[in-house]
């Protein structure tokens, strides 16, 4: 007789208190049941507490006297951040204390734009006073003005060199140590409102007008490159840190479009969701998303590729947001609005702050790849898109979207009683791009 | 017992083995280097096993995407990655079968012996000291016959008698759990999801009783129950009983989920499939019923036993039998292990069967006598070689080589369980239950595309409604066809409106039509008149040939 029975020796219990118990694995799927049913079990479950967990409001940094309308990020310290108010203030906050640590009487009216230094504690403002004032920690006073003979509207400084670009009438290029403008441009627009420098292709400059022109700029050669036209005007502009051609702009027609700089004749993307005029977006430094901040007075959150918004943020005091910015570590967004206060939320809504350890990491990550997986079950997907909006915000979107029906519509209508080839379909990211020039 | 002896025999030819060997398995992988045969080349054998191993892990079989056939290329890319991390993750899974600490047990005979003639005495001589400290009788002619029943871990054991004594214990270490005199009839016990609780069919009512033998409910809707099973991922108690109702449980929230009507008569058979939560009953006309609580390859088998003698292997895929054995007097019990042996008692004696699903066996595996009794019911202990038989005179436990799955995995169910894992256990089970609708034939469907064809819906669509209608007759709706097609309907609501697109759909109806009418033609002409009347040259005119 040759027999052999399971016996488990003692291997299977610890041998003193102080170890850890073993885990001992069998993958065979036998002994799984139910793999799929449990799994998807868990995404539902990962969905839920999402959305319960999603508390994105951090705190807010409140001192500005007036609206805030420009905001800078520290170029090397993550908890700074710099602010200037419809005043005329300009204010340091550190984030951690939620406290300002510097202010100053910088300008007379608006305060319009305000830039750092790369790699230093310099920067820069521009004011409705057509004065630049360059400004060090040390001391209330700067350490430089600039006088101009046009009131500014913005301000952004190159990536390596001593150089910065403000708009007025006209684009200007200034160097630190001089007194008048290196170099000027100009293209036919009324006023510039917004400048802002590409952070990887150094030396290209992109510009928005009233006139609802975007401009692009390089600098070496001291020529624009292109000219493009919109059906409505453009607030501000950000290019994407991550890829070199592609900017995303902030348009008074309540959408964003992201463009290749290489093909300006379509938008690459058109992004929609907003109930007003946009007024500021700023990139994640990852360039996988971009958060804006609008009229209507909520931020939203876009991933770079979609077309529709994943997080909508709004509290209930916060008023029409002019300056919004993606903290370096993309774990943050800081929104400056009408009402003098910073508001500090996190990216992700329902992120847990502070340190994490090995095992919640792991489930967080386990959580997110099975939600992924079952993201398209109706179920999950109703619980992942819910938000709550204000009644106004989700009214004046139903109101917007009967308005773009009805046109629709009557555009097809149009249509069918026209000569056949007549009235042309006209592709979402074409339709709102009116012409190019170089 | 020295290290050779480990090695069965059919071990030196692991490759003649049969691919299928999920339920019989001894992979040459877990031996120690010092004993895998030596004459094995290995670079020829090593990826050969390694593909017949990961065939066992492979999530979706037979159904590869085919990548050439996508034409967005984003989507092509996804394809491709999940595609290769389904396939890595069945390559690494079977790669870790290496690493499996514990080997199946078996049970030879050499030359003039029989393996079923082997008594538990002698088997009892031969087995290591730990594995014969698992054989025990216990002695209880007072309150017999027992019923038995092992919680998920085999842990712990449950016995009921009929005259009403039940007792838990934690079997290795015979420590007692609790003991109850309920001094009524006790039909059926089951653990619930853990050993904290079972459930205990009583003369009316069913009972739960916590592990002190405290009664925590009393189940009113579960009236006359005879049998009792417990669906661990979904929470579920199922009972049945001579009024012939089903009734589903929910153990976590205390809901009554589902009550149904067999109208079948007592039912005294009940098994669950642990592949799909399907509840098996079997009736006394001879019919065996499959259920779930919304009507509608592990375990791919089923066994039944009969009055007629007969003892037979479904295969529940095809729903056809696959062998019949003969059983001298009319079985009582049959039960498979997690190996799939196969266990069946009438009257006194207990005969387990080896690779009883695969082909027809001449001869049992093992065979017990349990003299002067009458065996009332039967149950494996999971993840060990033991078989707990309930009888007139109490419980035997009795040693059963290969039957136990030899590795557990401490994340599902865990033998050597501490009190705070069982509590952590618990908590994720609970939040990882399985709501009842979701009980179906094939467990996969979630997050599934239905990729039959119409008709093989509508075909079920008409099974699933005449077997919970058995009276009235299936008709099915109605669709005119044509008539409301999506063309006819644009037609309709355009009114008087002559536009591009309406004699675009005008023109193309009218071919439609056209089509339709050569085909009938064609089709009642026959198809080799149509053949025969191409010329020879038309198999250069191209256009015309794919019109025919």
């Amino acid at each position: 007789m040759k027999i052999k029975t399971i016996s488990r020796g003692e291997d299977f219990a610890r041998e003193r208190s102080g170890d850890i118990f073993k885990v001992q694995r069998n993958l065979d799927p036998t002994l799984h049941p139910f793999e799929r049913a449990r799994e998807y079990t868990r995404a539902l479950n990962a969905t839920k507490l999402e959305r319960l967990f999603a508390k994105p409001f951090v705190g807010a940094l409140s001192g500005h006297i007036d609206g805030v309308y420009c905001m800078s990020k520290h170029p090397t310290n993550l908890s700074t951040v710099l602010s200037g108010s419809a005043d005329g203030e300009v204010r340091i906050w550190s984030l951690t204390s939620e406290e300002t640590v510097w202010s100053a009487r910088a300008h007379k009216g608006f305060v319009r734009g305000i830039c750092s230094v790369p790699f230093s504690n310099r920067f820069f403002t521009v004011g409705e006073d057509k004065t630049v004032k360059m400004w060090d920690r040390e001391s209330t006073d700067p350490l430089n003005t600039f006088v101009s003979n046009a009131s500014f509207s913005g301000i952004d400084h190159h990536r390596n060199q001593n150089i910065f670009a403000t708009s007025s009438h006209q684009i200007d290029m200034w160097d630190h140590s001089r007194a008048e403008p290196t170099q000027s441009f100009q293209w036919g627009a009324e006023t510039i409102t917004s400048v802002k420098f590409n952070q990887t292709e150094t030396n290209i400059l992109a510009s928005c007008g009233t006139d609802r022109t975007i401009i692009l700029y390089d600098i070496r050669t001291g020529t624009p490159i292109s000219k493009t036209i919109m059906a409505l005007r453009t607030n501000a502009i950000a290019w994407n840190p991550m890829e070199a051609f592609n900017f995303t702009t902030a348009s008074e027609d309540h959408n964003c479009y992201t463009f290749d700089m290489r093909k300006m004749d379509q938008a690459m993307n058109v992004h929609k969701d907003h109930v007003s005029a946009v007024l500021d977006i700023d990139y994640s430094p990852s360039g996988e998303e971009f958060a804006t901040g609008s009229y209507d007075r909520t931020i939203r959150i876009f991933k770079t590729r979609e077309g529709h918004s994943r997080e909508v943020y709004h509290t209930k005091r916060m008023q029409r947001i002019f300056c919004i910015k993606f903290s370096m570590d993309a774990k943050f967004v800081l929104s400056g609005s009408d009402d003098g206060n910073i508001r500090l939320w996190k990216a992700n809504a329902s992120e847990k702050l502070g340190i994490t350890t090995n095992r919640e990491r792991a489930a967080k990550n386990y959580s997110q790849s099975v939600k992924e997986r079952y993201k398209h079950l109706p179920e999950i997907r109703r619980i992942d898109k819910q938000r709550k909006t204000p009644k106004a915000i989700k009214q004046a979107g139903q109101t917007k979207r009967t308005m773009l029906e009805s046109i629709n519509r009557k555009r097809d209508n149009e249509r069918k009683h026209s000569k056949p080839g007549s009235v042309p379909y006209e592709a979402e990211r074409k339709k709102h791009i009116l012409a190019t020039e170089k | 017992m020295p290290e050779t002896d480990k090695q069965p025999k059919r071990n030196l030819s692991p490759l003649s083995a049969p691919a299928d060997q999920a339920i019989d398995h001894v992979h040459p992988h877990s031996l120690p280097p010092s004993i895998k045969p030596k004459s094995e080349p290995k670079s020829i054998n090593a990826p050969d096993t390694n593909m017949q191993t990961m065939k066992k892990y492979t999530r979706h079989q037979g159904q590869n995407i085919i990548l050439k056939n996508v034409h967005d290329k984003k989507l092509k890319g996804t394809l491709k990655k999940s595609e290769k991390k389904t396939h890595d993750a069945a390559y690494k899974a079977a790669q870790a079968e290496l690493l499996l600490p514990t080997e199946v047990g078996y049970l030879e005979a050499d030359d003039m012996e029989r393996t079923w003639k082997f008594t538990q005495s002698q088997i009892k001589d031969n087995v290591d000291m730990s594995t014969s400290n698992k054989m025990f009788e216990l002695k209880l002619d007072d309150f017999g016959p027992y019923t038995v029943d092992y919680t998920r871990n085999g842990r712990n054991i449950i016995m009921g008698g009929r005259k009403g004594h039940v007792a838990t214990f934690d079997w290795r270490n015979s420590k007692l759990g609790c003991e109850l005199q309920l001094r009524e009839t006790v039909r059926d016990v089951k653990w619930l999801h853990n050993h904290t609780m079972f459930a205990v069919a009583q003369k009316k009512y069913t009972y739960i009783y916590d592990n002190t033998g405290m009664e925590l409910h009393c189940l009113r809707h579960h009236i006359d129950v005879n049998r009792m099973e417990f669906l661990p991922y979904h929470f579920l108690l199922a009972t049945v009983g001579n009024s012939g109702w089903l009734k589903y449980q929910d153990t976590s929230t205390g809901q009554l989920v589902a009550e149904l009507r067999t109208k079948l008569g007592p039912c005294k058979a009940m098994t669950q499939n642990n592949y799909n939560a399907v509840l098996h009953l079997g009736h006394s006309n001879g019919t065996v019923t499959l259920w779930s609580p919304t009507i509608e390859e592990a375990s791919t088998y089923m066994a039944t036993a009969g009055l007629d003698g007969q003892l037979k292997v479904w295969d529940i895929r095809t729903y056809k039998p696959l062998e019949q054995y003969f059983t001298p007097t009319p079985a009582s019990n049959v039960s498979i292990s997690q190996m799939g042996l196969l266990a069946v008692s009438y009257g006194p004696r207990v005969q387990i069967w080896k690779d009883a699903f695969k082909t027809k066996q001449k001869e049992p595996y093992m065979s017990h006598l349990q003299p002067s009794t009458q065996i009332e019911s039967l149950a494996f202990c999971p993840f060990e070689d033991v078989l707990c038989v309930g009888h007139t005179n109490g419980i035997s436990s009795l040693a059963v080589p290969g039957a136990g799955e030899p590795n557990f995995d401490t994340l599902e169910a865990n033998p050597y369980q501490t009190s705070k894992q069982r509590k952590e256990t618990e908590v994720h089970s609970l939040l990882e239950k399985i709501q009842p609708e979701m009980i179906a034939l094939n467990p996969n469907f979630v997050g599934t595309v239905d990729r039959a064809t119409q008709e093989v819906i509508a075909e079920e669509q008409r099974l699933e409604w005449e077997a919970n209608h058995p009276t009235e007759k299936f008709v099915p709706k109605q669709r005119a066809r044509g008539k409301s097609s999506s063309q006819r309907r644009y037609l309709r609501k355009q009114g008087n409106v002559i536009d591009a697109k309406r004699n675009e759909v005008i023109q193309k109806l009218a071919k439609e039509k056209q089509e339709r009418a050569e085909k009938r033609k064609r089709e009642q002409s026959g198809e080799e008149e149509a053949l025969k009347s191409r010329a020879a040259l038309d198999r250069f005119n191209v256009g015309k040939r794919q019109r025919v």
